[in-house]
């Protein structure tokens, strides 16, 4: 694909912007995104990744519907910390970790977008963390379980369903 | 009055160590973000609660725990003057970020300048590890222990779902970026470059300048990283990472090879002319430096040139940055003469007395 600026040069950077909900998208190449000062890491005047963001998250609010009075995700608002959704989407930033509980029913789209993902499987906190192994640890055996009966074994299904009872038990009686 | 030793040698002593890759792969770093429960992040913190979360953490070196990593001292970034603050930044022992705006800001810098600790960044706590050439396994398991050191101690803002939380978006999960500086030359003049930084980043990673976002890639240093934080887990993001690294190291390694079969009187006149620039200039810029000092690092390593050694290569490349030049030459100066300044020095280090 030749650049579309200059249609002379390959175009070696491929991006798609934002705006109001509006997609565009864009085949560039070295030479002409240096010269309109865009994005690509190490150009002074690229776009910095928290424009981008703001501009997602612009998105984000612009396209869902906004009944007013209703809880738009303009009206969502931090109790701990009084950081707005608005506030929120400007700045691209996180008032405290509270936030990310009030306005948890706006974040998956913006995770997916960034991380291609929602949830977290990595480390846990050592101290603090040890109900989500356990968790993760029944997750495990659930999995193992369904290919087990899957595979019709079914004795090894059970032994793993006690386990699994053990565990939440357990988790319960914490 | 601040422990300032830290601005005073160019050259960290992690930086001394020779290690695997290191005539491709300059650096390897590890950084994890964590913050503290029931505590704005710094952006809307008040003044009292930064200075609490200041004193937590702190507080955590009076126990063992972080001890094995050799002694921490405390700099508090409102106790600096400008140009320590600089040389910090030129180091990479704090970011641009911490040096201009941080409220209640300090770093914990080990004996050795391996790992920095900074307080009141955009989070509450970043701990970086830093190792030469391509070690970035290392540097993450030394960062997971010293962020267990922490969390012994303090509760972190952490939830199931989400991971560790953090101010930016784009960090959370596991809070962490891993990077890797690479001096990547043969791909930059063989235009390569582009097709293997596009590349590079349809896999999750990003590459940039070496001063991080809007700096230039200088003298063909080029910083890459992972851009993912949530949904995959740390080892997994340090093995993409690794195993791209290592894809590039061996694009650099054949486009070198092509260079010296093809074209080796090309290349041996431009890295000679770059040697004399270097040892006879009386004004350079910082540009053209970087430029040079690129050349003269690719000369070593094909063997054109004997010396200097990989660890003056990367003295010079700290010495000289602006807030160093500043640092050795006196304060205040101009554009001008930093350029004097730094022509000078690398004479100097280059041993030509002219
Ligand atoms: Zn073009
Ligand atoms: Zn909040």
């Amino acid at each position: 694909m030749l650049c579309q600026e200059c249609n002379k040069r390959p175009a070696t950077l491929h991006f798609t912007k934002i705006v109001n909900g509006e997609k565009t998208e864009f085949h560039i190449c070295e030479t002409c995104a240096k010269e309109k000062g865009e994005m690509i890491p190490g150009t002074p005047n690229g776009f910095s990744i928290h424009s981008l963001l703001s501009g997602m998250l612009d998105f984000e609010s612009s396209t869902k519907s906004q009944s007013p009075g209703h809880s738009g995700p303009q009206n969502l608002q931090c109790k701990d910390c009084g950081m707005t959704y608005a506030q929120f989407s400007k700045l691209g930033r996180f008032g405290c970790p509270s936030c990310y509980q009030y306005f948890d029913s706006r974040l998956d789209p913006l995770f997916k977008r960034v991380h291609g993902s929602t949830s977290h499987v990595g480390k846990v906190p050592v101290r603090t963390g040890g109900r989500l192994k356990v968790k993760r640890q029944i997750d495990d055996l659930k999995k193992e379980m369904q290919q087990h009966i899957v595979q019709e074994e079914f004795e090894s299904a059970a032994e793993l369903r006690d386990q699994i009872r053990k565990l939440e038990k357990e988790m319960i009686e914490e | 009055m601040p422990n300032i030793r830290f601005t005073e040698k160019p050259l960290s002593d992690w930086m001394r160590g020779e290690a695997a890759d290191s005539e491709i792969v300059i650096s390897s770093r590890v950084r994890i973000a964590r913050n503290l429960q029931h505590l704005p992040f710094p952006i809307l913190a008040t003044n009292q609660q930064s200075e609490e979360a200041l004193q937590r953490l702190t507080d955590i070196l009076q126990y063992d725990d972080l001890g094995r990593f050799g002694t921490f001292h405390t700099l508090k970034i409102s106790e600096l003057d400008e140009i320590d603050k600089q040389v910090l930044v030129e180091k990479h022992l704090i970011s641009p970020n911490l040096a201009n705006e941080s409220r209640n800001g300090a770093v914990l810098i080990s004996d050795d300048e391996s790992v920095s600790v900074m307080i009141n960044e955009e989070d509450h706590l970043r701990i970086q590890c830093l190792y030469p050439g391509c070690q970035v396994r290392e540097a993450w398991e030394r960062a997971t222990v010293i962020d267990d050191a922490f969390e012994a101690h303090v509760d972190y803002a952490f939830d199931d779902r989400r991971g560790f939380l953090t101010s930016c978006p784009t960090n959370v999960g596991t809070g962490m970026r891993a990077s890797v500086m690479m001096h990547l030359p043969a791909l930059v003049m063989t235009h390569q470059i582009n097709r293997i930084l596009s590349a590079v980043s349809q896999v999750g990673l990003t590459v940039r300048g070496i001063y991080g976002e809007g700096s230039e890639a200088v003298g063909n240093l080029f910083q890459v990283s992972n851009q993912i934080t949530l949904g995959q887990t740390e080892a997994e993001i340090i093995e993409n990472l690794h195993g791209v690294v290592l894809q590039i190291i061996e694009h650099e390694r054949s486009a070198r090879e092509r260079l010296m079969n093809e074209s080796m009187l090309r290349i041996t006149d431009r890295v000679m002319r770059s040697f004399g620039i270097l040892s006879y200039a009386a004004v350079l810029e910082s540009k053209e430096a970087a430029q040079r000092l690129s050349d003269v690092r690719l000369g070593v390593d094909l063997g054109i040139l004997e010396r200097p050694s990989t660890a003056a290569m990367n003295e010079l490349n700290v010495m000289t940055q602006p807030g160093f030049l500043q640092k050795s030459f006196g304060d205040k100066m101009n554009t001008g003469e930093r350029d004097m300044y730094r022509a000078k020095l690398i004479r100097q280090k280059l041993g030509t007395t002219l």
